[in-house]
């Protein structure tokens, strides 16, 4: 069911771990849910991120978009990073089934409000990044097969 | 090891080969309608007459009383909407228990759009029925009692025998989906005042597409699928004859085979349940240790997600199944385990494994040496796991 992309990332994923003083955390999701996405970011002076680690409680998509999410941001701008939508998570990894669409929205999501967090610590103010929900599934409706 | 290691008898069964040698005649030679009235159908007739007795057999019941049908999910559609349709002068009460298979639920729920209506009893922690609670749930207007005989995914056994005698002080009909329990565990509809069953045949090693429902002399039902007069007028449709055969097969083997079964189950049950609790930390076992299928192992995992679990286990050829919702691809984790109190993160990292007469005890060892590593890797990568260990610090 899942592309072999998908896979790769979720048997060998890419940034697993902590950094210790990272410039921004953002934890995403609920375990109620089924999955919870953490993402740290060490961000240079010159606003890139040098550095970034993730750890998931999910499905085999959930580690996945957060593997393939840590690749796309890493080296990047801040500007550059919230570029880094869902749906460019998704294509990276050649797609994802329907009812795992959820999980690239957990990934964006999770850079966000390590972005978020970063700008509090910072005390500034990210252009276009707005305050990350706390709770990526709130809003979504719960469906019934 | 490159074999695959299949621990998912629970989902269905190989079929036995001896069951395949016993279908095989009456896809070939064997072909006419058992309706017509040439001597070379009633050859197919008599066939049908032996494995109707083999399954009856398995139950205590007389063939008579064994109606064939596509499978478990038409047996308790049939059981459930045609008491409620017979019996709506009696009244439009059914209990249920709330860990039901979907079979019996999702039949539930549009009997419930159609004035129907039903009391889901709660079970305990094991996933035991509370019977004092389903005795206070009947009203003059209960027609019917359905709880399954075994759990499909934790595997409690339920107390059928009580149940069935509450049924019958209330004389109330009681139906019970058996379909993990025919054939594995003894069952007699008589001592048990079972009025109505439900089973299928690919759970105990014969075809799919095949199954059972039960039905007590004397206990008027309609028919379910209208047509011809097959099956004594109460399940229209040319025989699947080729399947009925291999059900008969199946159920005479299952009840000959069941207690040397039961015996090497459980010890490769107890096995992998002993290894995985002493050898992995912060794990729990869902449903009932003692009133359990000899074939069922379901176990929590705290801190890690089920469906990661069978992927990572998949690649070592290891079949198995979850609670995760995940694998369900809706929101929610099994509602058995929620009906049992467990949490959604713990139901979220739960695991099935369901044993067979052909596993050995050294897949055993290395599919809980595969577990132990799995769940370890997937612990190293879990949020929840990192905050529990800094808090214990």
């Amino acid at each position: 069911m899942y592309s072999q992309k998908v896979m790769d990332h979720f048997t060998n994923p890419r940034n697993v771990g902590e950094i210790e003083n990272a410039s921004g955390v953002g934890t995403v999701g609920n375990a109620k849910c089924g999955d919870i996405m953490r993402m740290y970011l060490d961000i240079d002076d010159n606003g890139v991120i040098r550095d970034v680690k993730f750890k998931t409680f999910g499905c085999g998509a959930a580690v996945a978009t957060s593997s393939m999410a840590t690749e796309l941001v890493k080296g990047k701008t801040i500007q550059e990073a919230l570029k880094v939508t869902n749906k460019a998570v998704m294509e990276a990894l050649d797609g994802l089934p329907s009812v795992k669409v959820h999980c690239s929205l957990l990934a964006e999501e999770a850079i966000h409000a390590a972005l978020w967090d970063y700008a509090e610590k910072k005390g500034i103010k990210i252009e276009g990044l707005d305050k990350p929900k706390s709770d990526i599934h709130e809003d979504e409706e719960q469906e019934e097969d | 090891m490159e074999k695959k290691i299949y621990l998912d008898n629970a989902a269905t069964t190989k079929t036995r080969p001896e069951v395949v040698e016993a279908m095989l005649p009456y896809f070939t030679e064997l072909y006419g309608n058992p309706s017509s009235i040439y001597e070379f159908s009633a050859q197919v007739k008599r066939g049908i007459d032996e494995a109707r007795a083999k399954v009856a057999k398995v139950i205590g019941a007389e063939s008579s009383e064994i109606f064939f049908t596509g499978g478990g999910t038409e047996a308790d559609n049939w059981a459930l909407k045609a008491v409620a349709e017979v019996y709506a002068s009696k009244g439009n009460h059914i209990i249920t228990s709330k860990i039901e298979h979907h079979a019996i639920l999702h039949t539930c729920e549009y009997l419930e759009k159609n004035g129907v209506e039903v009391t889901y009893i709660d079970v305990d922690e094991n996933g035991i029925i509370k019977l004092d609670q389903l005795e206070r749930a009947i009203r003059p207007t209960t027609i019917l009692i359905s709880v399954m005989f075994a759990n499909n995914e934790i595997g409690t056994i339920q107390p059928i025998k009580e149940i069935g005698a509450i049924a019958k002080k209330h004389d109330i009909l009681f139906h019970t989906d058996a379909v993990q329990a025919f054939g594995q565990v003894p069952i007699d509809v008589n001592e048990m005042n079972i009025d109505m069953l439900s089973a299928s045949a690919h759970k105990l090693n014969g075809p799919k597409g095949i199954g059972c429902l039960y039905i007590r002399k004397g206990i008027k039902l309609r028919s379910f699928i209208h047509g011809g007069g097959q099956e004594r007028k109460r399940r229209a449709g040319t025989e699947n004859v080729p399947g009925i055969i291999g059900f008969g097969k199946a159920a005479e083997i299952a009840l000959e085979t069941m207690e040397e079964r039961a015996r090497k189950e459980i010890r490769l049950r107890d096995l992998l349940m002993k290894r995985i609790l002493d050898e992995i930390p912060f794990v729990r076992v869902n449903g009932d240790k003692v009133r359990r299928l000899p074939n069922n192992v379901n176990v929590s995992f705290q801190f890690i997600e089920g469906e990661s679990l069978l992927i990572m286990l998949d690649m070592n050829n290891i079949c198995a199944s979850s609670g995760s919702a995940c694998t369900s691809g809706s929101l929610d984790p099994s509602h058995v385990l929620l009906a049992i109190g467990l949490p959604h993160e713990i139901a979220h990292g739960s695991l099935r494994l369901t044993v067979g007469h052909e596993n050995t005890e050294e897949e055993i060892n290395f599919t809980v040496d595969r577990i132990k590593e799995i769940v370890e890797k997937l612990r190293r990568m879990s949020p929840l796991y990192e905050d529990f260990m800094k808090k214990k610090q």
